[in-house]
């Protein structure tokens, strides 16, 4: 018997998007009332996957909720198609759905990225699905589940106003890199992933649905399109997005895309590529968008 | 960069796993039978059993042979798997007394109804690395086995083969703690259903069923570094060990068709309760009770999950092993190794963003200074 299991499990007899559909049901229901939600986490049944927790199993799971087979999918990480751990997401989706994938972020339906949004302008009938491995904001001034939920609904959010101004006082600036927080819609302070500050503006008021998944946390919130994004700041210490002036692209020779600082082996230098491969790509091929969501070239 | 790079991409990954069939099997010896790890390596099964969720000891040896022994890659193996089998029933409460022990100990009496049954432990034998076992094959294992089961009576034991448990006999002499009827637990129980914490998320404070569920598809390094923080004195809560069992216990699930129970078989199990320092609760001192229940044979991973499920009870709680918080979401084996491991994964865009922020703030300090 046991024999016969394991040769129905060889030619992979999954459901389509592997999930069984009364997960996909739920996972999706839950991302409906995060959407009506701005920038609340929702807390959702978190499914067990092949792909290890922490590497993209909450994008993973809204994705493949999501999915249906006309649909087009891009997966990136950190801005870059070919990065192995896309691959493998991108694998496992290609094999228990067949559906079509693209490299451009143009043709997708859905993109699910991790660490970056895409420089080139995303369109309402886009949906971008974010992988998050820290859901709560708060989480660098409270430890506890528990508490953070209770300042979230008291909108409490006192001790992250005051861990920014003691960063100022003790280093000049503030020093949070990536996963700047932001207030959605004037209520819900969140966790924007750990994007780049560069792409936290592209949030605020977009035409694009963004979806964020938290597999390990078991959590799920969303930024609708022409929401209020506004990035934490003070009157006089402003939110600043990673400065690249004065460089450039070595391959496309964009000024205006967010850049990896990339030790070249042979002559030893720093040079600079864009981070969004696909978008580099374009430029060099006069696809790119004259109007991106990219900074307007300096 | 471009299509260039997601041709490496799938190569490498092809290439990686084709590597690791090489070394997994590039000594030239014999293949290991899954049958072999199934018997044999039958501890690290039921570890894997247990952390991986699913009570299935072939497809367990079977992620074992393809994890190359590492537990907690096979537990993660056997999970995602768990997680695309389709949920039939829910069975009905176990009755752990009518467990058909094959060890059984207690650590609070010197004699207890029943007699203390050692089983098959290593506890008294000295750790002396066995030489001779590096000598055994076919012919001297047969040898052992028809010498060891000559003369045992192998037929279905006559009369009764359960036993009162010891907490029960204490019980009875108002020295324990009652039951906690669900709509008496102060820490999060309802009344009408059991949480599953495979459906639903975990939030704090968690019912006792829902710590329990947790505790049982741990993982025994982190329960075990956990309960040794209080054992070691971070809130000790002065355990004894009343019971100790290892045993089959029947399953059933209410029938399908019709009426009455249907039996579908029997599952190994590891129970531990531990007695600890007393409260007066409902005005009268009474010892309060911690309890361990997982699959397979796991002494370690029960006697943890016992000593945790009592510190966990603490009204306010003030060290690390009493925050259910805490011990709750470090012990999963899958989600802890999952994100330990994701720190292999590229992190140049945040880390540019990082670089950014320390290059800025010593430009600032140099302007200063």
């Amino acid at each position: 018997m046991i024999k016969q299991i394991v040769d129905s499990r060889k030619d992979k007899g999954y459901n389509f998007a592997f999930i069984d559909e009364q997960a996909k049901r739920e996972i999706r229901r839950k991302t409906l009332k995060a959407v009506a939600i701005p920038g609340y986490q929702v807390p959702f049944g978190s499914r067990e996957l092949p792909i290890a927790r922490g590497w993209g199993t909450g994008g993973l799971q809204i994705t493949l909720s999501l999915l249906g087979p006309d649909d087009v999918l891009k997966v990136i990480d950190q801005g870059c198609d070919g990065s192995v751990n896309a691959v493998n997401l991108r694998n496992l989706v290609v094999e228990t759905t067949k559906i079509a994938t693209t490299l451009d972020t143009e043709e997708a339906t859905i993109i699910q990225t991790r660490h970056r949004i895409p420089e080139e302008k995303m369109t309402g009938g886009q949906i971008l699905v974010l992988q998050v491995p820290y859901p709560e904001a708060l989480r660098i001034v409270e430890p506890s589940e528990a508490k953070t939920r209770v300042m979230h609904a008291e909108m409490d959010y006192s001790k992250l106003w005051v861990y920014l101004y003691e960063d100022i006082v003790r280093w000049g600036g503030i020093t949070i890199g990536a996963r700047y927080p932001a207030m959605v819609n004037k209520r819900y302070i969140m966790d924007p992933s750990p994007i780049p500050r560069w792409d936290v503006p592209k949030l605020h008021m977009a035409d694009t649905l963004y979806l964020f998944g938290a597999g390990r946390e078991k959590r799920i919130y969303a930024i609708p399109p022409h929401t209020e994004v506004i990035p934490l700041e003070f009157e006089d210490h402003k939110f600043r997005v990673e400065d690249f002036s004065g460089l450039s692209c070595g391959r496309c020779g964009s000024t205006s895309s967010f850049l990896d600082e990339i030790f070249d082996d042979s002559s030893g230098q720093k040079t600079y590529l864009c981070s969004d491969t696909n978008y580099c790509d374009r430029r060099l091929t006069g696809l790119a968008q004259r109007k991106g969501n990219a900074r307007n070239d300096r | 960069m471009g299509y260039v790079a997601v041709k490496g991409g799938v190569e490498a990954i092809e290439n990686a796993e084709e590597l690791l069939k090489y070394f997994r099997l590039k000594g030239g010896s014999k293949p290991i039978e899954v049958k072999q790890i199934q018997d044999q390596l039958r501890l690290a099964v039921d570890k894997v059993m247990g952390e991986g969720s699913l009570y299935a000891p072939y497809y367990a040896a079977l992620a074992l042979k393809q994890a190359e022994g590492d537990t907690i890659e096979a537990s993660f193996i056997l999970r995602a798997y768990r997680s695309t089998v389709p949920r039939n029933h829910y069975s009905l409460p176990v009755d752990t007394t009518e467990m058909h022990i094959i060890r059984r100990i207690s650590a609070a009496f010197k004699d207890i109804p029943g007699g203390q049954v050692l089983g098959p432990t290593r506890d008294y034998t000295q750790r002396l690395l066995d030489f001779e076992l590096a000598e055994e094959d076919e012919e001297r294992a047969a040898c052992f086995l028809a010498g060891f089961l000559e003369g045992l009576e192998t037929g279905a034991p006559e009369g009764p083969v359960t036993f009162s448990k010891v907490i029960d006999l204490l019980r009875e002499e108002g020295l324990v703690e009652e039951f906690q009827a669900k709509q008496q637990d102060k820490t999060g129980g309802r009344e009408d259903s059991v949480m599953d914490i495979t459906r639903e998320t975990t939030t704090f404070p968690c019912p006792r069923e829902g710590r329990l569920q947790a505790m049982a598809r741990g993982e025994i390094g982190g329960m075990l570094a956990i309960a040794y923080s209080s054992m070691r004195g971070y809130g000790d809560i002065h355990p004894t060990l009343g019971e100790l069992r290892v045993g089959y216990v029947p399953l059933k699930i209410p029938h399908p068709r019709g009426t009455g129970e249907l039996y579908l078989g029997r599952v190994l199990v590891t129970e531990a309760e531990v007695i600890a320092r007393f409260a007066d609760e409902d005005g009268t001192p009474k010892f309060t009770v911690g309890y361990g229940l997982c699959f397979g044979h796991n002494e370690l991973k029960a006697v943890s999950m016992a000593i945790l499920d009592r510190t966990m009870s603490a009204v306010e709680p003030q060290m690390p092993a009493e925050d259910q918080e805490f011990v709750l979401s470090h012990i999963d084996g899958i989600e802890s190794s999952g994100f330990a491991a994701h720190w292999k994964l590229p992190h140049y865009v945040t880390f540019q963003s990082d670089l950014d922020r320390l290059r800025s703030t010593q430009k600032r300090k140099g302007e200063k200074n």
